[in-house]
């Protein structure tokens, strides 16, 4: 019998190691899995390289996590907030994280690519920019394009709106974002769901992560985000 | 003579809605570009793409109608217009990169006589760059707008003939709305569509760092 539902959020966290990439879903908060971020601050990993569009805003989520010290290096598209000054911020003045800046296509790419077994890809996004200096480039059908290869995760954290036992997975509107793409990425895949149903319950033709690319689901009937 | 009036943001916005046809998908970067949504009429079908994995969404919605889990790539709430879909940020990206995009609308620092756009660093040092995704829909939709001010707050030109702030793309820019008028980028370089009432050529030469030719 398959069943990817585990009791909490220890079960949920165990074995990620020091130095994982971790790919964390969200765009801004909404999507952003923060009780699966509680536990992997409380699990303990450190010298984390975070994968995620936003570098966290206010005092909660990925800022609590490089607050306390985890995180090494933040690999981001938009790393500022509507909320003013954050975290992230603070540490990037002091010198105390590292960033890499990647266009937000590009970013959703690679790891689209790297759940697809796709090596890397040639993308006109960022050519003859300084975010692409130093990448190989080629000319493909009159067009110049850089090279960018694929980026895995050690571990990814998804928020999904309602999931089975299977790991079948549904989304809530524009909660869906990165989450999908990164449930392919990673070698394990933890979701934090607000709904757990049964088998079947899912209308097939509706399901958008198929449970293949789970690992594990911990029930968090976790309320609305905070914007 | 009379004196010209520089545009307010809104009526940029209001000016640049008006050249939207019926049935264009358009994505609009955050700032101004997002203002142009409010003066296209309902009843003129645009599909509004927003890069978070929305098609066809809609104005924002009063206070007690807010659905917690919908915003725009601004990270405000908005609405699902009848019709429209959700879809993961890859698939988002293709419709982006695969052309599959009528327009972009960009907000920029600069714009160049070549297409060049200057719209997400300024080279300071001081806090974090951040690109979101202007890159992708600058290289990837099939025409990319840019609507800014003619100038900088302390007067300095923003149509230029090389950007010197860091670049977004390049060679992708059609047309720039600014508040002072509209311009074509052509081979030969910024052509004048439309000045504000009562502004003639030679002064919004003046206000320029490249040359504007007549149409």
């Amino acid at each position: 019998m398959i069943d990817k539902i585990v009791a909490g959020m220890a079960e949920a966290m165990a074995g990620v190691a020091d130095g994982a990439v971790v790919l964390v879903g969200g765009f801004g908060a909404v999507g952003q899995p923060d009780a699966l971020i509680e536990g992997l601050l409380e699990q303990g990993a450190r010298d984390l390289t975070i994968v995620a569009n936003n570098a966290g805003g206010g005092e909660g989520g990925l800022s609590r996590l490089m607050r306390h010290g985890r995180v090494r290096k933040l690999v981001c598209s938009f790393p500022r907030s509507n909320t003013g000054p954050t975290i992230f911020d603070e540490l990037y003045r002091a010198g105390k994280i590292e960033l890499e800046i990647v266009p937000q296509g590009t970013l959703a790419e690679r790891m689209r690519a790297a759940g697809a077994g796709i090596p890397a890809f040639f993308t006109p996004t960022g050519y003859g920019t300084q975010l692409t200096e130093g990448k190989e480039s080629r000319e493909i059908a009159g067009r110049p394009c850089v090279l960018e290869h694929a980026l895995f995760g050690d571990l990814a954290l998804v928020e999904a709106w309602a999931a089975d036992r299977w790991g079948n997975l549904t989304y809530r509107q524009s909660g869906r974002n990165f989450n999908p793409v990164m449930a392919t990425a990673a070698r394990l895949t933890v979701v934090q769901s607000q709904h757990v149903v049964a088998l079947g319950a899912l209308d097939p033709e509706a399901i958008v992560t198929p449970g293949i690319y789970v690992d594990r689901v911990v029930h968090v009937p976790y309320g609305d985000p905070q914007i | 003579m009379q004196e010209s009036k520089p545009l307010a943001r809104t009526a940029m916005a209001a000016r640049l809605a008006r050249d939207i046809p019926d049935g264009w998908a358009v994505n609009l970067g955050i700032g101004i570009p997002t203002l142009v949504a409010d003066y296209v009429p309902v009843e003129r079908e645009v599909l509004f793409h927003s890069e978070n994995g929305i098609l066809g969404m809609g104005p924002a919605p009063p206070p007690e109608a807010i659905e917690p889990w919908l915003i725009n790539a601004g990270k405000q709430h908005v609405t699902l217009r009848t019709g429209g879909s959700y879809f993961h940020h890859a698939d988002s990206f293709a419709m982006i990169r695969g052309g599959h995009l009528d327009l972009c609308v960009l907000g920029a620092f600069e714009v160049a006589e070549n297409g060049d756009i200057a719209n997400w660093a300024t080279g300071g040092n001081e806090t974090a760059p951040a690109v979101g995704g202007a890159m992708d829909l600058a290289a990837g939709a099939k025409q990319l707008w840019a609507i800014m001010e003619h100038t900088t707050k302390d007067g300095r030109a923003r149509l230029v003939r090389r950007c010197s702030y860091p670049l977004t793309a390049l060679g992708v820019v059609r047309r720039v709305y600014t508040n002072l008028g509209v311009f074509d980028i052509t081979e030969r370089g910024f052509v004048v569509r439309e000045l504000i009432e009562g502004l003639r050529l030679p002064e919004a030469q003046a206000r320029s760092a490249a040359t504007l030719l007549a149409d």
